[in-house]
């Protein structure tokens, strides 16, 4: 019996996120070993043109569900159209990505489907001819495996996971309409307003990335350029004692023994030493990345990756190189 | 016999505990360096029922068991010292015996606006001439009309220029030493009732302690607790129950010494390795914990005793006297185990060790505690 | 307004988390166990909303060990009013499709206006409960909220929810379910004497058994394996040319390490 694996597409003004594309290669890598078709769900207003580039990624069919009543999200009109084309495609795995909308489309799908659903995954594994999924769970401080029991399976995948595959422009999809009548009547909830999220950076305590400088930063003044990479980043920047006694940042922005324990995905420490009342604050951070002129500093002891050099050089080259990745998307 | 607690008092602790790490810590530091009250907090500590946690629910209480107290009493210390100070006086200094000798009258004006926080209640016995010698008091109150005037000089009382409510011990019969003493509640803005110096401590600095002068201070005689001649017995019962609240003041100062060197000595590297891989530290943090235990334990007990309606003085000296030697020693220690750094200002146990020593002082000395116990064991 | 909250019994997240050596769970010895914290943002919200409309009534709902009656007794003593305790050892079934089938078994016979989840237990991670909920019980959700306003006639709800790129604002016509994001109040303390006047309250039990559930009952996952995270590798300096040393080092965050 063929499998089929279908991809619920999120996109926002029009434009499919990448997260989209992570779920698309992961759903061709699954295919290649369990056998099956790759389908793709594109939902919005106004999307239909860009129905034909999710075949770049892998996906055979696209479904499209075009209709300005589907421009922003509204819960109960995705689940419907989502659940209308599993009805007519009938796959074995639904995956969708676990951004803000996935983590509150596939509960609503797997309940309506009467299928159970994975989370959040980090790993998938085809152990004989079953799926087995990886998972984190006690915000990552253990992981769990475990197979979704039901017919389909329903999966999120965490963004910025899965490897993206080489897009091929050459391979084309069939693309399809979604019939649309009856399933857009219950629209329960309307988006009013949207705005940019907050320009405000997050606090040290709470951030995902943070930039820190210590005495090497050498003035006050000098944090602009970690300010700027913060920016960019959506970081917080933090500090060593050295920089808060010296008066250059406030104590709340403190990163060690006597100050605050941070725990994010990226600790970049710029003109900080290691010594260890800073480390003490931030060695629970995921992935540490240090900047210092002097090769024997600590920090390099315990650091993932430690570049050797001076930092008013090697920060601004950062943020034009992350600029440039970022923009190739 | 269980040493489980019960499904409130666990609730109580966490309650406790979430307020003293969210509120109390972070300005712990701030408060000491400054020598300022906390008032905030105490309003909020008010407003949660926890300064009149024993006073029944009729005046405005909790109507909880001293276990609970002492539970949540170590919790508050963890965080802040001095706050726990403060939250042990109003409750078992003040709010106790106005429960225990007071009016209908008096229970219903005072009790409360005390167990709600509204009000703030202060203790004062200790005098220039009378420390430990509790009955060499020489403050006076003398029947004049309606009024009691009350003429003297009283020092070192926590809260005193705080208080809204004083319990005061004056003497009404010099010549029937400690049995001419009788206990008066003073309110602030009576006449003649004026706060002196505030005094500079080396310990529990957010806590205010100070000097109150009484000059003619006309105190009606309605606002006498107990009878006249009574003052040495209600101070004595009084600073049993008072015990218990300090004995849980220092096993959360200890408390906090041992979490604090047990993380230290655990990120601290020296000679390659993590300074909590040496046994010597490791014997260090094992016999700290160790007291630590047997004091909150000890603590524990002399409130279950107080509960039961028995005798307790026995058990709440004990725990004091144990529960402040180990609040000492647990601070020596844990600066010891920081070394140099727990010199400085910066690290959390500099203020636990300025903090503990008053713990072996007040509401008794060791000293003191020492001779309740051996009265208790030598008695029949 | 009748008002509805899920609540977990999960451990608190300052535990040390260790996975058994055979990988069949985690070791629970030790573990203090509290109210998930987001489920706390949950019930601040009802309160208030219900503090705000007078002849309100905020009922908790949680599935649990016979011992999360303590945090069942933690959310009455914040001020809910009445509460029922689906008792059920086998609680942390990390299958929150299957978990929200048993809760819209209780819910469905209750009076209900608004639903308030928190948007994820901190043991499993799973933010499925809420939407799924909402789903087996017919009512539209807006998920992740940072802002809740019950508009006057108590007939629609006014919610901003956080996504990646955006903050959105969503009407959404009650009944429906709402999960409560960080940020969305501040939890009061719960007072003491709130604590002893909880003790007191009667709490609804119901055997899971006893839910009478057909097929959505049953299980939807199979829990195969629990593990430690993989331990931090050697880290690797790189000296040379800055432009080239840059371009490595962000490629290698972005592709290896993943947190770009």
């Amino acid at each position: 019996m063929a499998r089929g694996i279908l991809v619920v597409c999120e996109q926002r003004e029009g434009e499919i996120k990448r997260a989209t594309h992570e779920a698309l290669s992961e759903a061709s890598r699954l295919a290649a070993a369990l056998g099956g078709e790759v389908a793709a769900l594109l939902i919005g207003d106004k999307v239909k043109a860009k129905a034909a580039s999710l075949a770049a990624f892998g996906a055979k069919k696209v479904f499209v569900a075009d209709d300005a009543r589907l421009g922003g999200y509204a819960v109960e009109a995705y689940t419907n159209v989502a659940k209308k084309v599993c009805d007519d495609f009938r796959p074995d795995f639904i995956l969708l990505p676990a951004t803000a909308l996935g983590k509150d489309l596939a509960p609503r799908l797997a309940a309506r489907l009467g299928a159970g659903l994975a989370s959040d995954v980090i790993r998938t594994e085809v152990t004989d001819g079953s799926l087995v999924l990886t998972r984190p769970i006690f915000a990552g401080k253990a992981l769990l495996s475990l197979k979704v029991t039901s017919q389909p399976q329903v999966i999120t995948l965490r963004p910025k996971v899965m490897a993206l595959a080489e897009p091929d422009a050459a391979l084309t999809a069939d693309v399809q309409d979604v019939a649309l009548a009856g399933l857009l009547d219950t629209i329960r909830t309307t988006i009013t307003k949207t705005e940019k999220a907050t320009t405000g950076r997050p606090d040290v305590s709470e951030a995902d990335i943070i930039i820190s400088g210590g005495r090497g930063i050498k003035a006050p003044e000098n944090f602009k350029i970690l300010e700027e990479l913060a920016d960019l980043l959506g970081a917080a920047v933090g500090a060593s004692r050295a920089a808060v006694d010296a008066g250059w940042r406030d104590h709340q922005d403190q990163v060690g023994q006597t100050g605050k324990t941070v725990t994010p995905n990226l600790y970049i420490a710029c003109g900080i030493s290691g010594a260890i009342q800073h480390l003490a604050g931030m060695l629970s951070s995921k992935c540490i990345v240090a900047i210092n002129k002097d090769s024997e500093a600590p920090i390099f002891q315990v650091c993932d990756y430690g570049i050797v050099g001076d930092l008013f050089e090697i920060l601004p080259l950062f943020t034009e190189e992350y600029r440039t990745v970022k923009s190739r998307g | 016999m269980e040493f489980d607690l019960k499904e409130h008092q666990q609730m109580i602790k966490e309650t406790a505990r979430d307020f003293a790490e969210k509120e109390l810590k972070p300005v712990a530091s701030k408060l000491d360096e400054e020598a300022s009250f906390p008032t905030e907090n105490v309003k909020k500590l008010g407003e949660l029922g926890f300064m009149g946690m024993m006073v029944p629910e009729e005046f405005g209480g909790a109507g909880l068991d001293s276990v609970s107290y002492a539970i949540a009493v170590e919790e508050i210390s963890r965080g802040c010292a001095s706050t726990g100070v403060i939250m042990s006086v109003n409750n078992s200094l003040v709010c106790q015996p106005i429960l225990e000798w007071g009016t209908p009258e008096q229970k219903q004006k005072f009790l409360p606006d005390l167990a709600k926080g509204k009000k703030l209640g202060a203790f004062s016995l200790t005098e220039p001439e009378a420390g430990s010698d509790a009955g060499n008091i020489q403050t006076t109150a003398v029947l004049a009309g309606d009024n009691y005037v009350i003429n003297g000089t009283k020092i070192f009382v926590t809260s005193g220029a705080k208080a809204d409510v004083v319990l005061l011990f004056a003497s009404t019969d010099k010549t029937l030493k400690a049995k001419g003493l009788t206990a008066f509640l003073v309110e602030k803005g009576m006449p003649g009732f004026k706060i002196g110096k505030k005094e500079n401590k080396m310990g529990i600095r957010a806590s205010d302690t100070s000097e109150l002068i009484f000059e003619d201070c006309k105190v009606p005689k309605a606002n006498m607790l107990g009878q006249p001649g009574q003052g040495f017995k209600i101070a004595m019962r009084t600073l049993d129950g008072g015990r218990i609240g300090i004995a849980a003041q220092a096993v959360g100062i200890a408390q906090a010494c041992l979490e604090a060197a047990v993380k230290y000595s655990k990120e601290r590297k020296q000679f390659g390795k993590p300074i909590c891989e040496f046994q010597a530290i490791q014997w260090m943090l094992a016999d700290m914990a160790v007291e630590v235990d047997a004091a909150r334990f000890l603590t524990l007990r002399a409130a279950y005793t107080k509960d039961k309606g028995v005798s307790y003085s026995k058990e709440a000296a004990m725990a004091k006297l144990f529960a402040s030697g180990t609040a000492v020693k647990s601070a020596i220690n844990a600066v010891q185990v920081h070394g140099g750094y727990g010199y400085m200002k910066e690290y959390d146990v500099e203020r636990y060790f300025r903090d503990a020593k008053i713990t072996e002082i007040y509401e008794g000395t060791s000293e003191v505690q020492r001779l309740v116990i051996a009265a208790s064991l030598l008695k029949a | 307004m009748n008002l509805v909250v899920c609540v977990k019994h999960v451990p608190d997240t300052e535990s040390r988390i260790r996975v058994k050596g055979d990988g069949t769970g985690i070791v629970t010895e030790g573990l203090n166990f509290v109210v998930n914290p987001y489920d706390e943002f949950a019930v601040e919200e009802a309160i208030r909303i219900k503090e705000r409309i007078p002849g309100s009534k905020v009922i908790v709902v949680t599935i649990g060990p016979e011992d999360a009656t303590k945090s069942i007794r933690t959310c009455l003593a914040m001020g809910a009013d009445d509460a029922v305790h689906v008792v059920d050892g086998d609680f942390q079934r990390f299958d929150g499709v299957a978990t929200a089938a048993m809760l819209a078994a209780v819910i469905k016979d209750l009076q209900f206006d608004l639903i308030i989840c928190g948007k994820q237990a901190v043991d499993d991670d799973c933010a499925q409960v809420g939407p799924a909920l909402a789903e087996f019980l017919g009512i539209p959700d807006v998920s992740v909220v940072t802002k809740l306003d019950v508009a006057a006639d108590a007939k629609k709800i006014t919610a901003v929810r956080e996504t990646e790129a955006a903050r959105e604002t969503v009407e959404c016509s009650l009944p429906a379910l709402v999960t409560a994001q960080k940020g969305l109040n501040e939890p009061r303390y719960p007072s003491l004497p709130a604590i002893m006047k909880a003790k007191k309250t009667a709490i609804k039990t119901v055997p899971a058994a006893e839910l009478g559930l057909g097929p959505d009952g049953a299980p939807r996952v199979e829990v195969l394996k629990f593990a430690e995270p993989p331990a931090r590798k050697a880290g690797r300096v790189l000296e040379g040319e800055p432009r080239q040393v840059v371009k490595q080092v962000v490629t290698l965050l972005v592709e290896e390490a993943r947190v770009l």
